[in-house]
């Protein structure tokens, strides 16, 4: 019965390699944008997708993301694999996903340092764990299993917290330089969420900078946040994606870019979506920052043709 | 598997938590230097229940159209605590929202609305269903006569049919654009077929004795019991009209003769 074929995996695009993303800054990319940005000669830049939204057998999100990857390095981040959970990773969830990056060919794949997903219920949210010896096992095992599921290393996201654990002993950047170590996947390292959680938690955002293991960071997240109060009255920042990145979050990334060179960069925007030249301005303010450090250009060096 | 260390449970006390706000905040969770931090909880368990009634209004716009975004937060609230999701896919969510909407007490006077959201999880099913070419009306035009009653089809991936004692399909297609409603007389019983040939969902309202004839041919009947059938239920069923009208949007894939 045709109801039962499986979704066609072989690619209906040339893809090849994917290609290299160097400097470059990008986007989240919203369906909403896509008369824009075919509008226009392809960019330099690449664009970042939600792994999940495109997990359905076939339709218009597939035909989406094969016009978008045709002319643009692609970034599959993926939400839900809960990584960070006590339980066994899905095991549909991993084929779904190992499906993805060999259908699209991404240049970055990513996923995040949290959980979603608790016995069969999914949370839809990036939830904390605490970080010990014991979460950091089953951690490194999970991205194991993914690893080796794409074949592949993956990049995986620091969070955005709002609360810590009393049976935490080690510090976040400790817990993702073992990580590193353990697994040899990169970081993607979301200096929005360093800076919402160094306020949520009283830490210094530049000491947090000064301890990640930055040689292991192949991409940059930067995004907009909101801002409530705790139980104290303290400020506590939103994790909110709804807005243009903050000041401060901007002179964080740019002493970083200064101090460690260009690392690929993703403005994320997921609510309240402008119009599509809004975010393709707070890129292009990326891409400045960018370019003012990037080394100069190596001479042109000649591979074989193909 | 390996034994559950003590920490292990932080997931477990987060997710007892998270959609029962009469809860505490877990034991385990602080804020900073150790101080209470149920504020702080109080984020996670509204990222997790705005997000989730988000995803309901992203399926059924047309549902929350009709009752004002008022009243479907609040229902779609009230559904999110009783049945969260079982998949990471969110376009998969909401399967057992029509009959949470058929038993919510404040909906009754909407007998309609339960069969308008069945149409909207149709319509997203649809669109994402794996896709296919429809089958050609020439392939038809192509069966020798005698044969034609023993002809089986296959239906498209994304064919759907809805059947309703209301008016649902004028309802659904008034109140998924932002175009004014005009007065619809509800009572009027119609039936809907959902397909997807190419990129764009079909939504059809069949004529009489249509879905009885569709749903006999999406279930592998041959096509003269199939009709059979309709004119027992629908003795105005026009066999011509209803073949054709169903290749023409684009509900199946194949024919062929032999039983699948
Ligand atoms: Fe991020």
């Amino acid at each position: 019965m045709r109801h039962d074929a499986p979704p066609a995996l072989c690619p209906t695009l040339p893809l090849r390699f994917p290609p290299p993303l160097g400097g470059t800054a990008g986007t989240s990319f919203k369906p909403a944008h896509l008369p824009a940005i075919l509008a226009e000669p392809p960019r330099r830049g690449f664009f970042e997708v939600h792994a999940e939204n495109y997990m359905g057998a076939g339709g218009p999100p597939h035909r989406q993301l094969e016009a978008i990857r045709k002319d643009h390095p692609l970034s599959i981040h993926g939400v839900c694999m809960s990584i960070g959970g006590p339980q066994p990773l899905d095991r549909d969830h991993l084929a779904r996903f190992r499906n993805l990056v060999a259908r699209y060919q991404p240049s970055l794949v990513s996923e995040h340092l949290a959980w979603s997903t608790h016995d069969t219920t999914y949370f839809n949210d990036l939830l904390p764990l605490p970080y010990t010896a014991a979460t950091l096992a089953r951690v490194c095992d999970h991205i194991d299993q993914v690893q080796s599921a794409i074949r592949r290393p993956i990049l995986l996201e620091n969070p955005s917290t709002y609360v810590a654990f009393r049976d935490s002993t080690m510090s976040e950047t400790d817990f993702l330089r073992a990580i590193v170590s353990r697994t040899g996947c990169g970081l993607l390292l979301d200096v929005n969420n360093v800076f919402v959680s160094a306020v949520n938690h009283g830490f210094s955002p530049q000491r947090y900078l000064a301890d990640v293991p930055l040689a292991a960071v192949g991409e940059i997240h930067l995004a907009g946040h909101s801002v409530q109060t705790d139980d104290d009255g303290a400020p506590l920042l939103i994790d909110s994606h709804d807005g243009p990145v903050a000041d401060d979050v901007w002179a964080l990334y740019a002493g970083l870019i200064a101090q460690h060179g260009p690392v690929p960069t993703l403005i994320e925007w997921d609510g309240n979506i402008p119009d599509w030249p809004v975010l393709q301005a707070e890129a292009a303010a990326a891409q400045a920052i960018l370019d003012r450090h990037a080394k100069a250009p190596a001479p042109e060096i000649r591979h074989a043709a193909a | 598997m390996r034994q559950p260390e003590p920490s292990a449970d932080y997931a477990a006390q987060f997710a007892a938590a998270l959609l029962t706000p009469e809860r505490a905040a877990p034991a385990a969770v602080i804020g900073p230097r150790g101080n209470a931090a149920a504020r702080r909880f109080n984020v996670y368990r509204n990222n997790v229940t705005v997000s989730l009634i988000e995803s309901l209004i992203a399926i059924y716009p047309a549902v929350q159209r009709i009752t004002g975004p008022d009243f479907f937060r609040a229902m779609a609230r009230a559904h999110v605590r009783e049945t969260p999701p079982n998949s990471p896919l969110l376009f998969d969510y909401g399967r057992d929202f029509p009959a949470f909407i058929a038993a919510y007490e404040h909906a009754q006077a909407m007998p309609f609305l339960p069969d308008v959201a069945r149409l909207e999880r149709a319509w997203l099913d649809a669109y994402h269903a794996a896709d296919a070419a429809p089958l050609d009306a020439a392939a038809l035009a192509a069966v020798p006569p005698e044969r034609l009653a023993e002809l089986r089809f296959a239906a498209h991936p994304a064919t759907r049919i809805i059947r309703s004692n209301y008016a649902a399909v004028t309802i659904f297609s008034a109140n998924r654009s932002d175009a004014p409603v005009a007065r619809i007389d509800g009572s009027v019983a119609e039936d809907a077929l959902i397909t997807r040939p190419a990129d764009d969902v079909v939504v059809r309202r069949l004529p009489p004795g249509g879905a009885d004839f569709a749903s006999r041919l999406i279930a592998g009947q041959p096509l003269g019991a199939a009709a059979g059938a309709a004119f027992g239920t629908a003795p105005d069923f026009d066999l011509a009209t209803n073949i054709a009208g169903l290749i023409e949007a684009g509900a199946f894939t194949d024919i062929r003769f032999e039983d699948a």
